[in-house]
């Protein structure tokens, strides 16, 4: 790798210190209804939401639409402004110490349509070339990386360099995504269902490369996929989210045996058996996810959780450990033997067998 | 032997345009009545081709089309005007991915379904209003008799596509033709739709050929599951001998790409390559250039057709063969 054509942003906190902390961060999208915009109301897409990156791990983030993951993600590249809260990169505040455009310089991003996301009119060595010589590389040393990184992703230079975006297929257009995103050596990458427009046979090849990538760059990814069987694949970590909040954090394998949240039983349970003899019977959920314009109150899942008591509806359930178990954080009534739920003692005996 | 529901003989879809497409070649497939067929297939498999030509969908002038395709007796490639729309919708209906694209935005839910009821059974207005309302139950849409009065956009995702079923089933077809009617749709509510098909199939009783890319959405929904691969069909068999005794070496790398059990960490066991243009009537294996157990045989001819079992097909040279000196394209055997 060229490595004096950009500088990767050098690592500042050492390897305890978390890539990225967020703390309580808020985001809501306001839309006028009726005249002059009167009666306004609030899509709360991300609310209150709090969560560390570690370094060189990847993080997954699951969910279904509306429950503000790719929001978070647009948060994390900077392409959507806070209302509150603290985005702290590697020890650094956003709007403090960094500004946007250092944050840029170490967190890049993988869209979903790879077409939507490429310049048409721009060949590919053009697209990667763009962001190293936005920052001063010279053109000549540019176009040197841009077919390094067309190699890595396995696009031959001499065949691809100078082919347009429609000249590519989905799995070819999604590999120069990638390379765009390494050509100003990023630390973090937001990977935003990157893999979910491909073919599964071309999905497995993109996935092999993001793990290839990861080590050899020593790259962080936050990972966001509606498919639980490619996050478990590649994720160290997962993060549940429901209407804007996380409902439960912790290490993949810990999440797949003991699923502590009702909702991410539910999400689990609605994955398609694989086994013709043991398919669902019975839906784990019942109706759609509300809408995020004004959500639920208290716990957001109330409406659709079995186990939902009165008092689900009016307080809101804190983050609580899991089996006491601060790496593996859930937010229910059920875990918190102080919030009054009937099953509280019960569901917490049951997690800590 | 009952009476084949639907009999598709030697199907081919062609596009002509600035370029020629071969979208299918070469098509064989039955359904008996009251079956779940699931045609499993990536981009460009002509899945979706072969769902609308048994509806007959595609543009005319564009399409050239030969076979001989049957639907419960009716031949379906001599269908003219008035036959046409009787058989669409009434023999035969079908449901897409997107029911906001599918349904129109400016008549309510009930209006629709009224349409489709009067025009097909020749019933009054109100009486095909009492069947949409009977259908909105059918399909569990909660508060029936308010919704019957919304316009899609009043409606979530989920409740869209029940009531786009409700829709494709009031006028009780014979055949229901699905094109990926879960893809769009959350995982919670992906898993209510498919339950709730498998219910209705069972208490009408028809015959459901299912289009996905989703090997569990399959598994989910079918009695038998067809790969298609580059326009041709290359394997056909029960859900249980697709899943558990896969014979085409597509079908096990798409079993494999599927990341269901596999531990984290490994090497993922990809399929090279991507699938081929469509531009040449195939003369060989389409699939051999990515096949990891493929022979010089597979590339010179196009493979014979195995029958391993009753309803069992797979168009693969057997692995003995594969590597033998210059032969011709080999009858069908019995492997």
């Amino acid at each position: 790798m060229a490595d004096t054509v950009v500088d990767p942003r050098p690592d500042r906190g050492g390897p305890a210190q978390p890539l990225v902390i967020a703390k309580s961060l808020k985001r809501h999208f306001t839309i006028s209804k009726g005249l002059f915009g009167m009666k306004a109301s609030a899509v709360r897409a991300v609310d209150d939401v709090s969560f560390t990156v570690e370094k060189g791990e990847t993080l997954g983030i699951v969910g279904e639409s509306g429950c503000g993951k790719s929001t978070t993600a647009r948060i994390l590249v900077g392409l959507t402004p806070i209302d509150s809260g603290d985005l702290i990169f590697d020890g650094e505040q956003l709007g403090g110490d960094l500004t946007l455009k250092d944050l840029w310089a170490g967190v890049q991003m993988v869209f979903q349509d790879s077409y939507a996301s490429l310049n048409p009119r721009l060949t590919i060595e053009d697209t990667i070339a763009f962001g190293p010589r936005m920052r001063g590389t010279s053109t000549d040393d540019a176009r040197a990386l841009a077919h390094e990184l067309l190699t890595r992703v396995g696009l031959a230079p001499e065949r691809f360099a100078g082919r347009y975006p429609h000249e590519l297929s989905g799995g070819q257009r999604q590999r120069v995504n990638i390379a765009r995103s390494l050509a100003i050596r990023p630390r973090l990458v937001i990977l935003d269902e990157a893999v979910s427009a491909l073919d599964k046979s071309v999905e497995a090849q993109v996935l092999n490369l993001l793990t290839d990538l990861k080590a050899e760059f020593g790259l962080t990814y936050v990972f966001i996929s509606h498919d639980l069987n490619v996050v478990r694949y590649i994720s160290d970590r997962i993060m549940v989210m429901y209407l804007g909040e996380v409902v439960e954090i912790g290490p993949v394998e810990k999440i797949w045996q003991r699923r502590a949240h009702p909702y991410t039983a539910a999400l689990f349970a609605a994955m398609p058996s694989m086994d013709p003899d043991d398919r669902t019977e019975v839906p784990p959920l019942a109706g759609d996810p509300p809408n995020p314009i004004d959500p639920p109150s208290g716990c957001r899942f109330h409406t659709r959780c079995a186990f939902a008591e009165p008092m689900c509806g009016t307080a809101r359930p804190t983050a609580m450990p899991v089996a006491g178990d601060a790496d593996h954080m859930a937010a229910c009534h059920m875990l918190d033997p102080a919030s009054g739920h009937s099953r509280a003692a019960a569901r917490i005996a049951e997690l800590a067998a | 032997m009952t009476e084949a529901l639907v009999d598709i003989r030697n199907l081919n879809v062609r596009f002509h345009g600035a370029r020629t497409v071969h979208a299918v070649n070469g098509l064989d497939l039955s359904l008996k009545p009251g079956e779940v067929l699931t045609i499993l297939g990536e981009s460009g498999s002509g899945k979706s081709v072969t769902l609308k030509a048994l509806l007959r969908l595609l543009p005319e002038k564009r399409t050239a089309i030969s076979g001989a395709m049957t639907v419960d007796g009716i031949d379906v490639m001599s269908l003219k005007g008035r036959a046409l729309a009787d058989y669409r919708g009434g023999t035969t209906s079908m449901i897409f991915q997107e029911p906001m694209l599918a349904l129109d935005p400016v008549y309510t839910i009930g209006e629709q379904i009224a349409e489709a009821v009067c025009r097909h059974k020749g019933i009054s207005r109100s009486a095909g209003m009492d069947v949409a309302l009977d259908m909105l139950k059918k399909v569990r849409i909660p508060s029936p008799e308010r919704r019957l009065k919304n316009y899609p956009h009043e409606m979530s995702g989920g409740m869209r596509q029940r009531a786009m079923i409700a829709l494709a089933l009031s006028c009780r077809p014979k055949l229901l033709l699905a094109d990926e009617p879960t893809t769009a749709l959350d995982a919670t509510v992906q898993i209510q739709v498919l339950l709730l098909l498998r219910e209705l199939q069972k208490e009408f009783g028809m015959g459901i050929i299912f289009v996905t890319h989703d090997i569990g959405v399959a598994v989910e929904i079918s009695d038998r599951i067809a790969v298609m691969y580059a326009g041709t069909l290359i394997e056909t068999g029960t859900t249980r001998e697709i899943i558990r005794d896969a014979r085409h070496p597509y079908t096990r790398g798409l079993l494999a790409a599927n990341l269901h059990d596999v531990t984290p960490g490994t090497r993922l066991e990809a399929i090279p390559g991507a699938p081929p243009a469509l531009d040449a009537r195939p003369t060989a294996c389409s699939f051999a250039p990515r096949c990891p157990e493929a022979g010089p045989v597979c590339s010179a001819a196009l493979p014979p057709v195995l029958t391993p079992g009753a309803g069992r097909r797979v168009v693969c040279v057997p692995k003995a063969d594969r590597f033998a000196g210059a032969t011709s394209a080999a009858p069908a055997v019995n492997a």
